[in-house]
């Protein structure tokens, strides 16, 4: 059986404005004032959006530095996230996840205290230009930052095997959760010439496989660090992947990459489609074809667009849920839904694009692109068209164009200003997050697998978490709700 | 304008989250043609003043 599909996302935030225009700077001032105890009216703010908060007492803002010490702003957030300054952005990182519905919860809450946090620097700072920060993926110049999704996998499965199996998907499934561009900016883009492509990063990958993030990008990404028991689990790094506003897309980019890497795990490589002979080209040709027409050679010369490999994904996913269940990915009904909203986004993209734009944020870009060209008799490279691009990922609600295209939400707006205080309940994160919350003046350090306590005189004493599927509430409540005191619970832990 | 404004007043709830109904009837087309007029509306409200400036600035570092 495949083993739990535990995931998570991590963003990397364009960011403008603040002191000098500096975009380290800046950052490092949004982590900091999410990070300051004195925010009392975002506190204010806080309390008053949640009535269904159970008030446990845990502190909402409270956070501490992680393990991994630098020089630059690095939290830990009570819902157990990692919030940061990386290289020139400040980036997100979800709290682990067990299965895409909670992803998506979770990449919300990501972009709320990015919204905050902007707004609280802002408000401490006064700057002539504020720091304004967008969930998108590149500036249009040919400079890209990431999204990249991490999923637990068995340890047993050859490396090889996931290249083989994943990169149909890791190409293809752009066609429902590319968050689209106005025109190119590399010289891979330039050479295919699209007025606009339907993902942000396609034209940037350069390799099938590699280590790089920022160099010569690879479709399939080696880089091995599992953050658990290395001798048991793998972290499938995805850097292939746009930040999408819809909630939507991001659900069934969860959902379809986790079902079929348990599909890998139970079925193995024999069952996928095989690759196409040029990945790189394939992914490029993909990205800059609006009308999904393009085609590709798959390894036997068979010729296959897009929509094709997507298709024939699509089936093997629902064959594993027939045969399996699915419930390494997530319980029975989220996985009916998984398959059914994939299948809707896979026929309304082909078929009848106008009822999936409340749902795929290519399309929902395009519609504004091509209406608003056509309302002002505009030419395809007018600098408007590009700011609408860019605009439709504003994280501000008042600036933001996605937040007016009637995107379906997944989540309600209370669900996602809970999640910003309290973590999933399904995996580690959630002892993470709750010892943060709680006891957060005798914790020195925490990290993805441990949390550091500083007691005083003593020791440090490091509460090691190797298995994502531990330190869960079933397995940690009951122990955190009577400790009032982390001495108490290290006692208690036997430590 | 005038016309946009129009429709505007006419449908003064914006699309909700059952927005999408099953059924197919003849005025969709319609509906979905104003829809879109009244977003084209709101982003000459909402969109930057100087759009090239704003194009020009945005300039980021890579990351990852």
């Amino acid at each position: 059986m495949a083993i739990e599909k535990v995931l998570g996302i991590e963003t990397e935030y364009g960011i403008v404005g603040g002191p000098d225009h500096d975009p380290i700077t800046a950052s490092s001032l949004v982590v900091n004032a999410f990070a300051q105890p004195g925010m009392s009216h975002v506190n204010w703010d806080f309390e008053d959006e949640m009535p269904g908060h159970d008030a446990r007492g845990f502190p909402a803002f409270t956070s501490v530095a992680p393990l991994i010490e630098t020089h630059l702003a690095n939290t830990v957030l009570p819902n157990g996230a990692r919030f940061y300054v990386d290289h020139a952005h400040p980036e997100y990182s979800s709290p682990e996840v067990r299965t895409p519905l909670e992803g998506v919860r979770y990449d919300a809450a990501g972009e709320e205290v990015l919204r905050r946090a902007a707004r609280a620097a802002n408000e401490l700072g006064h700057y002539p230009q504020p720091i304004v920060v967008y969930k998108n993926n590149s500036d249009g110049k040919g400079n890209s930052y990431g999204t990249h999704e991490n999923y637990l996998v068995e340890r047993s499965v050859e490396f090889a095997d996931i290249v083989r199996a994943m990169v149909p998907h890791l190409i293809s499934r752009q066609i429902i959760c590319g968050a689209g561009k106005v025109g190119a900016e590399t010289e891979a883009g330039f050479a295919l010439g699209p007025t606009y492509q339907i993902a942000q990063r396609s034209e940037f990958f350069e390799e099938i496989v590699g280590l790089e993030t920022t160099l010569k990008r690879p479709i399939v990404n080696t880089r091995d660090e599992p953050h658990g028991d290395p001798e048991r689990f793998r972290r499938l790094h995805v850097i292939i992947g746009d930040a999408n506003m819809s909630q939507v897309a991001t659900f069934v980019k969860l959902g379809s990459t986790s079902l079929l890497l348990a599909a890998l795990e139970d079925f193995g490589t024999s069952a996928f489609p095989l690759p196409p002979r040029q990945p790189v080209r394939a992914v490029r040709l993909y990205g800059s074809d609006v009308s999904l027409r393009a085609s590709v050679e798959d390894e036997e010369g068979r010729s296959l667009s897009a929509w094709d490999y997507q298709d024939a994904l699509w089936h093997l996913a629902e064959r594993y849920v027939g045969e399996t269940g699915g419930s390494a990915v997530a319980g029975e009904s989220e996985v009916a839904s998984i398959l059914s909203t994939w299948r809707e986004l896979l026929d309304g993209v082909r078929d009848e694009r106008d009822v999936v734009a409340d749902r795929i944020d290519w399309v929902a870009k395009l519609r504004l692109i091509e209406g608003y060209q056509e309302r002002h008799g505009l030419r395809s490279d007018d600098m408007r068209l590009r700011a609408i691009d860019l605009q439709y990922h504003d994280v501000r609600p008042e600036r933001s164009l996605a937040a007016r295209c009637g995107l379906r939400e997944l989540i309600t707006p209370n669900d996602i200003q809970r999640s910003l205080a309290e973590p999933p309940r399904s995996t580690r994160a959630y002892f993470r997050g709750r010892c943060i919350a709680q006891y957060p003046e005798s914790i020195a350090a925490a990290n993805w697998d441990s949390v550091v306590f500083d007691l005083g005189a003593d020791p440090l004493q490091r509460v090691p978490m190797m298995d994502p599927l531990r330190g869960t509430a079933e397995l940690t409540e009951e122990l955190l709700d009577r400790c009032t005191t982390a001495r108490q619970l290290l006692d208690e832990l036997g430590s | 304008m005038s016309e946009q404004e129009q429709v505007r007043k006419q449908r003064p709830e914006r699309r909700t989250d059952e927005s999408v109904s099953p059924e197919v009837d003849a005025t969709r087309g319609d509906q979905i043609k104003a829809d879109l007029d009244d977003l084209l509306d709101e982003i000459d409200e909402v969109l930057e003043d100087n759009a090239e400036e704003f194009v020009r600035n945005y300039v980021q570092k890579g990351g990852e």
